[in-house]
C-alpha cells in the first residue's frame, strides 16, 4: 500500500521538473546562506576569543559551515538530476546515486536541527568559559609589561567601553584584584604602604575602577576613585548613584550579545530546513513518476508518484533485514565454512525477496 | 564634414543598439548608487548635527539625491529608446524629441561633473562648521540640568571615544573651560575658592580631562587629573607622556572622517559621469545612424553614425548664430515697420 500516491501526466512531469529546479537553486542560495551565518558567527566569536576560556561553543558555528558546504554541493546535485529528468536517456545514469542523496539530505536537516538545539544547550558552557577567561583578564589587567599579556589592559578596556559593562559579576569585581601596576606605584608614600599592608597577599587594592566602566550618560564627571566613601565627593551617596559606572557584568552582556545572535539565527536556519525537506519530497515524486513513466510502453503517458512504495512499517522491516544481511556477509571469515552456507542462504532468500520490489529504490 | 564618422549595417546597428541599451541599465543602477549615496551622506549628517550646532549645510547631500533621481529617469528613457530604435515604427514616435533629449543629457552630464568637483570642495566650509560646532559643545559639557543641552555630555563622550580624539585641536582646550557642573563642586573648600579666584570669569578651571578623553592603550590607568603637575603622580613625566590620553584633536578627527566619505563619494560620481557620458555617445550614433538611412523602410542598408553632424567649430558658430537670432527675435517688433519699409 503505496504512502501518498499522486498521479502525473507528462505535463505535470514537466512543470515538477521545472519547479524542482528553480526551488533546488534557492536551496543552494539558501545553502551559501547558511555558511555565510557560520562564517559570521565564527568571526564574531573569534573576536573575543582572549576572554574565552575554551572553545566548545565553536561547535555551532562549525557545523554551520560544513552544513552550509555539504547543502550547496547536494543541492546543486539536485538541480543536475531536474535537468537530465525529463531526457530517458541520461535519466539512469542518476538512479544509484540518489538514494545516497536522500540519506544525505536527510543527515543535513538533522545536523541543522542539532545546531538549533546545541545553541540552546550550550549556553552554560558559554557563560563557564566567559566567567573564567574575564576573572583572568581582570587579574592580568595590570600586566602590561609580560609578554604574552601586555595587551589584556587594552582588550578588557575595549570590551568594557563597547559591551558598556563592568568587571565580570559587577564593578566590585575591580576591588579585589590589584588593577593598577606595580611601577606606578611609590611604595615609599603612607597612603600605598597602608594598603599593601591591609590584605595578606600584599596586594595594592582599592576602592576604584579602571575608566573604561564610567558610563557618557551620567550627568557628573565620572567618579573612578573612592567609591565607597561618600565623603570624598561632593553631593556624592554611594548606594544611591546608579548611572555613574555600568551597572551590567561584562559576562551577562557577552552571554545575552551571543545569545541574541543565535537566536536571531534561529528562523533562517528553521526556514533552511523546511526548504530542503521540500525539495526532498519533490525529487522523490519527480523520481518515482519518472521511473514510472520510463517502464510504460508509451513514455508521455501518465504515471504514478509516491513517497514510499509500501507502507512505512513495511519499508522499515526490510532496511532492517537488509542491514542486517550486510552485517552478517562482513562476520563471513572469522567463522568459517558453516556459517558461509548460512550467509549465502540468507543471501538468497533476500536476493529474491529484492528481486520483486526493485522500483522501491 | 561629420565629426567621428563610422559605417554601419543592420547587423552593427543592432549590435550597437543593444550594447546601449544594455549599458543604459547598468546607468539605471549607477544612478541608484549616486541616490543612496546622497542618502547615506545626508543620514552621516544628521547623525552629527548636533556637533555642528545643527548649522550643517546638507546642500551637497540634497544634490546628489536630485541628481540620482533625474540619471535613473534618463537613463530608463534612454534604455527605453534605445529599445524602440530596432523597430521603425516605435523610432519614428521618439524621433522629434531625441535631438533636445541628447542636449539634455549633455547638460545632465555637465553639471554631474560639477556636483563630483563640488565633493571635493566641500570640506573647507565643512571645516570651519566642525571647530564651532564642537567648542560650542564642550562650553555645554556640563550643562547636563538645562533642558535642550543636557545630551551634550554624552554626545561629546561617545564622540571622543569612538573617534578616538580629544577636545577641538587637542586636549588642551578642555583646560580653558569649566566642564564640571557647578552642582559637585563643594563652595566651600578652599581648592574649589583657589580655582574660581584664579581667573576673571569666575570658572572652575582646572588642568584635567574627561574620562573619554582616556586612552586604552595606555600602560598605565588613565591619568586624568593633575595633568601638568608631575609631582601628583608617581613615575610620571606630562612632557614625554604619548600614551595617556588621545592626542589628536576632534575637529581633525571628523574632519578626515567626512573628509574621507565625501572623496569616496566624489570618485564614484566620476565614474558615473563617464558612464553617462558613454552611454550620451551611444544614443547619439544610434540616433545618426538610424537618421541617415537613405530610405527608412529599407532596413537592411548601410547608413553613417557620427557623433556632431558638422564640426566642433561649425557646430559652436552654428549655436552662436541661433542664440543671436533667438536674442534679435524679441527685438523684431521695434524695428519691423523700418524692415518692411527698406524690403519694399
Amino acid at each position: 500500500m503505496v504512502l501518498l500516491k499522486m498521479k502525473f501526466n507528462q505535463q505535470r512531469r514537466v512543470r515538477l521538473a521545472q519547479g524542482l529546479w528553480l526551488l533546488s537553486w534557492l536551496a543552494v542560495m539558501c545553502g551559501a546562506f547558511i555558511f555565510c551565518l557560520g562564517v559570521y558567527l565564527k568571526t564574531e566569536l573569534l573576536r573575543r576569543d582572549e576572554v574565552m576560556e575554551n572553545t566548545e561553543i565553536h561547535v555551532v558555528p562549525n557545523i554551520l559551515m560544513m552544513v552550509g558546504l555539504a547543502s550547496i554541493g547536494t543541492n546543486w546535485v539536485a538541480t543536475r538530476v531536474c535537468q537530465d529528468s525529463l531526457d530517458a536517456s541520461r535519466f539512469p545514469r542518476w538512479k544509484v546515486l540518489l538514494l545516497a542523496w536522500f540519506v544525505v539530505a536527510a543527515l543535513l536537516c538533522c545536523l541543522l536541527l542539532a545546531v538549533v538545539v546545541l545553541s540552546y544547550v550550550l549556553q552554560g558552557r558559554l557563560e563557564e568559559s566567559l566567567k573564567v577567561g574575564l576573572r583572568n583578564g581582570i587579574r592580568f589587567y595590570k600586566d602590561t609589561d609580560v609578554p604574552g599579556r601586555c595587551f589584556q589592559k587594552e582588550t578588557i578596556d575595549r570590551l568594557q567601553m563597547e559591551f558598556r559593562c563592568c568587571g565580570n559579576n559587577n564593578f566590585k569585581d575591580w576591588f579585589e584584584v590589584q588593577w593598577v601596576s606595580g611601577r606606578f606605584l611609590d611604595y615609599t608614600a603612607q597612603e600605598v604602604k597602608d594598603r599593601i599592608r591591609s590584605n595578606v597577599d600584599g596586594r595594592y587594592l582599592l576602592d576604584g575602577v579602571p575608566f573604561s566602566c564610567c558610563n557618557p550618560a551620567s550627568p557628573r564627571p565620572c567618579l573612578q576613585y573612592h567609591l565607597t566613601d561618600n565623603r570624598a565627593h561632593f553631593n556624592y551617596d554611594y548606594l544611591s548613584e546608579d548611572l555613574n559606572l555600568y551597572s551590567r557584568g561584562c559576562r551577562q552582556a557577552l552571554t545575552d550579545y551571543y545569545m541574541g545572535l543565535m537566536n536571531s539565527t534561529g528562523p533562517g536556519v528553521l526556514s533552511v530546513i523546511l526548504i530542503q525537506i521540500s525539495v526532498m519530497l519533490s525529487l522523490r515524486y519527480l523520481q518515482t513518476a519518472v521511473e514510472g513513466a520510463m517502464a510504460l510502453e508509451d513514455p508521455e503517458g501518465d504515471s504514478e508518484g509516491y513517497i514510499l512504495e509500501k507502507g512505512v512499517k513495511e519499508t522499515f522491516e526490510e532496511v532492517k533485514v537488509k542491514v542486517l544481511t550486510m552485517m552478517k556477509l562482513a562476520q563471513v571469515d572469522p567463522e568459517g565454512v558453516p556459517v558461509d552456507a548460512e550467509a549465502e542462504k540468507a543471501a538468497d532468500t533476500t536476493a529474491e525477496k529484492a528481486a520483486s520490489p526493485t522500483p522501491a529504490s | 564634414m561629420a565629426l567621428m564618422v563610422v559605417k554601419f549595417d543592420l547587423k552593427k546597428r543592432v549590435k550597437l543598439a543593444q550594447t546601449v541599451w544594455f549599458m543604459y541599465w547598468f546607468a539605471v543602477l549607477a544612478g541608484i548608487l549616486v541616490l543612496s549615496l546622497g542618502l547615506f551622506f545626508k543620514i552621516e549628517l544628521r547623525k552629527r548635527s548636533e556637533l555642528m550646532d545643527n548649522n550643517e549645510s546638507h546642500f551637497l547631500p540634497n544634490l546628489l539625491i536630485l541628481m540620482g533621481l533625474i540619471a535613473c529617469g534618463i537613463n530608463a528613457f534612454g534604455g527605453k529608446v534605445c529599445y524602440d530604435s530596432l523597430d521603425p515604427v516605435k523610432f519614428a514616435k521618439w524621433k522629434p524629441m531625441l535631438k533636445y533629449f541628447l542636449v539634455f543629457c549633455v547638460c545632465f552630464n555637465g553639471l554631474l561633473l560639477m556636483t563630483s568637483l563640488l565633493c571635493f570642495l566641500m570640506r573647507i566650509p565643512l571645516q570651519f562648521t566642525l571647530a564651532e560646532g564642537i567648542k560650542n559643545g564642550m562650553k555645554f559639557y556640563k550643562d547636563t540640568d538645562t533642558p535642550g543641552r543636557c545630551y551634550m555630555k554624552r554626545t561629546l563622550d561617545l564622540m571622543q571615544m569612538e573617534f578616538r580624539c580629544c577636545g577641538n585641536d587637542n586636549f588642551r582646550d578642555w583646560f580653558e573651560i569649566q566642564w564640571v557642573s557647578n552642582r559637585y563642586l563643594d563652595f566651600s573648600s578652599k581648592e574649589v575658592k583657589d580655582r574660581i579666584g584664579s581667573n576673571v570669569d569666575g570658572q572652575y578651571l582646572m588642568d584635567g580631562v574627561p574620562f573619554s578623553c582616556c586612552n586604552p592603550s595606555s600602560p598605565r590607568p588613565c591619568i586624568q587629573y593633575q595633568m601638568t603637575n608631575n609631582s601628583a603622580h608617581y613615575s610620571y613625566d606630562h612632557y614625554t607622556e604619548e600614551l595617556n590620553v588621545w592626542k589628536k584633536g576632534c575637529r581633525d578627527a571628523l574632519l578626515s572622517y567626512y573628509g574621507g566619505i565625501m572623496n569616496t563619494i566624489g570618485a564614484l560620481v566620476v565614474l558615473v559621469t563617464m558612464l553617462e557620458v558613454a552611454v550620451t555617445v551611444g544614443l547619439q550614433y544610434v540616433n545618426s545612424s538610424l537618421s541617415t538611412l537613405a530610405n527608412p523602410e529599407e532596413v537592411e542598408s548601410e547608413s553613417e553614425g557620427y557623433l556632431l553632424e558638422k564640426t566642433v567649430k561649425e557646430t559652436f558658430t552654428d549655436i552662436m548664430a541661433k542664440m543671436k537670432a533667438m536674442g534679435k527675435g524679441g527685438k523684431v517688433e521695434e524695428g519691423g515697420e523700418e524692415a518692411v519699409a527698406t524690403v519694399s
